[in-house]
């Protein structure tokens, strides 16, 4: 009840927070799609290379975001920059690429051979091929990688607060210094909502998207 | 072995095995035979009691199979289904061993059974025994699959479209492979298929099953011969009665102790031999008897000398042994009307006549 | 290759900068706080596959399948809340200090082993199970002998996933009272000291790599030859 009037006293707190969260997260993931969709599509052109990529992305997403924030700020210090937003941004930038990458190869490489077989058959080139055959077919697990990444970013958003890049994960921050029970438990549901609607927005997104041919099963 | 009495099984509203009535006897394979959906393989699975029938009894064994364990009543019967179902995790030698082991023989007793079973499905054990399912065919896997229902020597046997996932000719091979075990164990068979052909290659029994009920219960030539219903007719195939020939055998249709001649015989007897039995051509025999060659009427009437002179070659042989199907295609494929008959030595057991295997198979032969 | 190279330039560069000498003046206090760390992760590790193992069993039981999707909705659900969310809500609830820090790292390390326990036991083709049956094994060996061995690649996996995140998120347990590498981290970002701040972060990250190599190599040598995909 406490929490609810803190709310509701702090809209536009909340409001101003929500707004950095998401263009932390909005901007990330746009950046990461467009890196990481490329670098998914090339690398099924190279097994060694792929193997190479996914490693090396899958380790990125083994370090702890807290760790990687800690790493990032003595080297961005040196440009002026270690605390705030730039790291924050760099690191999700980093932890989103695994999903998307990983998503988009596996998407492409499970397209059936038969209908790669068959569009070229039918004489569409390499580039036609990957617009009208293999990128339609792998859209919806791409969307899905990107959802992941979204849902993380979001998570590691709220740590970000912990080197000056504000957002919700700040009423969070306060509410465990202050031990103020309102200001944690604003933190921990308008993140927890924003976390849930973007999941939830996400599938609703794929779902659309997905080709009606696709999803008869 | 196998009695089902009034064995009926329901699914909400829907009927899926109504009231069947059928007795296995031991030693037999009997092939549940119909379209999908017609209730034979859930008839198959309720004498394991992989699905409870809701009315009836089922005995194995003269037991009442509702009386005894269910679990203790699947280890004594085989089971070998589509899939295969070799468990991946395991090597060859552990899934043969799988109820073995559940049944707690020694260690060393169930994997010289293993061993033997690989030799006995033509596996070589040295190379077999320590692999995954993973690295093997098809066709091994479900050598595999049978080796392993094998395994604790159950009296029964139950196999569900065992060979149906196999290729085309490798099942043909491992059909064969499976009858001359069978004929050998002498196990009690119930093998669901819903291939005419294999059925009527494997079964010494066939039940035909349509919308949950049992329609025919005959022996393979039987059903062909005389099936009860329009249902049954069109569903074993309008060349019912080509099929019949792979079940008939050429002792069948055989003309007995013929007439035969010896080269050093005049030809006057030869002559009369075939002018006697009103035969236009008769075959010469060796001094054992073995068929060597053949004198037509039409060609020594009126000449002298032995028949040794006169003779010309065997227009077509057959071994008794083989089934109709060979002797007719024999007799189409070189235009005769009829084939000598002989034994694995080559001695002159008797003739086979297209008549003759018309009559066979139940039809009179109009011979105009 | 690069990475090495990376870390290895890295490395030089900061013992150009005296970073090295100076780090090392933390060793006595990194070598306590990985020994808090690991046990905050081994507690609330062990009591998370102790508690997921069995749910998922029990969830991926036909009997209760109505109830097991239910179970899986919310759990998904639960997997999207951020961590540090989970870490707030912990603490409003238990308060400051330990308990509150295993609940949480016990909460987030529950929901994937959960997931992928129903998810590796519900992958297992019926077929097998019906074979296992068919040849007589009892409700509790088909789950020993063949539901377990051929989902336990899967299950590991979700082990893995969840004891990475785990060993990576002790840290933030620190804000509300759990102990481990978090208190050089954080107090290193308060007092803008970079090398403090590297003492625990670089460590944390270690940890975090080498739990997950573990583990795969666990997986990798534990699960039965014929069905591991990596052998």
């Amino acid at each position: 009840m406490e929490t609810l009037a803190f709310m509701a006293a702090n809209v536009p707190v909340i409001g101003h927070r929500m707004l950095e969260h998401v263009s932390l997260v909005g901007v990330s993931v746009l950046v990461a799609i467009a890196t990481g969709v490329p670098i998914g599509i090339l690398i099924t052109q190279n097994q060694a290379a792929a193997d190479r990529v996914l490693y090396g992305a899958a380790v990125i997403m083994t370090i702890p975001s807290i760790a990687l924030f800690g790493v990032l700020i003595p080297i961005l210090s040196l440009i002026g920059q270690g605390i705030g937003y730039l790291p924050a941004v760099i690191a999700l930038i980093l932890y989103a690429q695994l999903p998307i990458i990983r998503n988009t190869y596996t998407a492409i490489m499970n397209v059936d051979p038969a209908l790669r077989e068959a569009a070229r058959g039918m004489g569409m080139t390499t580039l036609q091929r990957l617009r009208r055959v293999e990128l339609p077919l792998a859209l919806p697990v791409i969307i899905n990688g990107v959802r992941n990444a979204v849902v993380l970013n979001i998570a590691i958003g709220a740590i970000a607060t912990y080197i000056g890049a504000g957002g919700l994960g700040t009423f969070i921050s306060r509410g465990i210094s202050q031990t103020d029970i309102r200001q944690l438990l604003t933190g921990a549901i308008t993140v927890s909502l924003l976390a849930i609607m973007a999941d939830m927005a996400l599938v609703g997104l794929q779902r659309a998207i997905t080709s009606p041919g696709l999803r008869l099963r | 072995m196998i009695r089902l009495d009034q064995v009926s099984k329901h699914f909400g509203p829907l009927v899926a095995v109504d009231r069947v009535d059928m007795e296995v006897p031991a030693g037999e394979v009997c092939v549940l035979l119909g379209p999908s959906g017609c209730g034979k393989t859930t008839t198959m699975k309720m004498i394991n009691r992989l699905i409870e029938p809701s009315a009836g009894k089922i005995f194995v064994d003269g037991k009442d199979a509702a009386s005894v364990d269910e679990v203790t009543l699947r280890r004594s019967i085989g089971y070998v289904i589509q899939q295969i179902g070799l468990f991946p995790n395991m090597t060859v030698e552990d899934n043969i061993c799988v109820v073995p082991d559940l049944l707690g023989w020694p260690r060393r007793k169930s994997r010289a059974r293993a061993a033997d079973l690989l030799e006995l499905v033509n596996l070589d054990p040295g190379i077999f025994l320590k692999r995954y399912p993973k690295q093997l065919s098809g066709g091994q896997q479900q050598r595999i699959g049978v080796a392993r229902a094998l395994a604790a020597d159950p009296p029964v046997l139950l196999m569900d479209e065992p060979f149906g996932a196999i290729d085309p000719i490798n099942r043909e091979v491992i059909q064969d492979e499976f009858m001359k075990l069978q004929a050998e164990l002498k196990k009690t068979v119930v093998f669901v298929s819903h291939d005419i052909d294999e059925a009527v290659k494997m079964a010494s029994r066939i039940a035909i099953f349509r919308d949950g009920r049992l329609i025919q219960y005959d022996t393979p030539d039987a059903i062909l011969a005389r099936p009860v219903d329009a249902f049954v007719a069109e569903f074993v195939g309008s060349d019912r009665t080509l099929k019949r020939l792979r079940l008939l055998k050429v002792t069948d249709a055989m003309m007995a102790d013929p007439p035969r001649v010896r080269a050093e015989d005049p030809i006057e007897t030869a002559v009369k031999l075939m002018e006697e039995h009103g035969h236009a051509s008769v075959v010469m025999v060796g001094p054992r008897g073995r068929a060597r060659g053949v004198v037509r009427l039409e060609a020594v009437q009126g000449r002298k000398g032995v028949v040794g002179d006169h003779q010309e070659p065997l227009p077509g042989v057959v071994n008794v042994k083989s089934d109709l199907r060979t002797a007719v295609s024999e007799m189409f494929t070189h235009g005769l009307t009829w084939l000598a008959c002989v034994d694995d030595e080559g001695f002159y057991k008797g003739y086979i006549t297209q008549r003759g295997v018309s009559q066979a198979l139940g039809a009179p032969y109009k011979d105009r | 290759m690069l990475l090495l190279l990376a870390v290895f330039a890295c490395g030089a560069w900061l013992q150009a900068q005296g970073f090295l000498p100076s780090l090392l003046r933390y060793r006595g206090d990194v070598l306590y706080l990985i020994r808090g760390h690991l046990e905050l992760a081994a507690l609330s590790g062990a009591l998370a596959i102790a508690v997921g193992l069995p749910l998922g069993i029990v969830l991926s039981r036909p009997r209760f399948e109505a109830y097991a999707d239910m179970v899986i909705q919310v759990v998904n659900l639960g997997t999207t809340i951020p961590t540090l969310a989970l870490i707030a809500i912990a603490m409003s609830v238990l308060g400051i200090g330990a308990p509150p820090a295993v609940f949480a790292l016990f909460v987030l390390t529950l929901l994937p082993i959960v997931l992928n326990t129903v998810a590796g036991l519900r992958s297992v083709p019926g077929y097998l199970i019906e074979a296992a049956r068919g040849m007589g094994m009892t409700p509790w060996q088909v789950l020993r002998r063949v539901e377990l061995p051929n989902a336990v690649y899967v299950i590991l996996a979700g082990v893995r996933t969840a004891m990475a995140i785990n060993v990576g998120t002790v840290p933030l347990a620190f804000l509300i009272g759990g102990g481990g590498l978090g208190e050089l981290i954080f107090t290193g970002i308060d007092l803008m000291e970079p090398t403090m701040l590297l003492a625990g972060a670089i460590p944390t990250a270690l940890l975090a790599v080498l739990v997950d190599f573990a583990i795969g190599q666990a997986q990798f040598w534990l699960v039965p030859r014929g069905v591991n995909p990596l052998r």
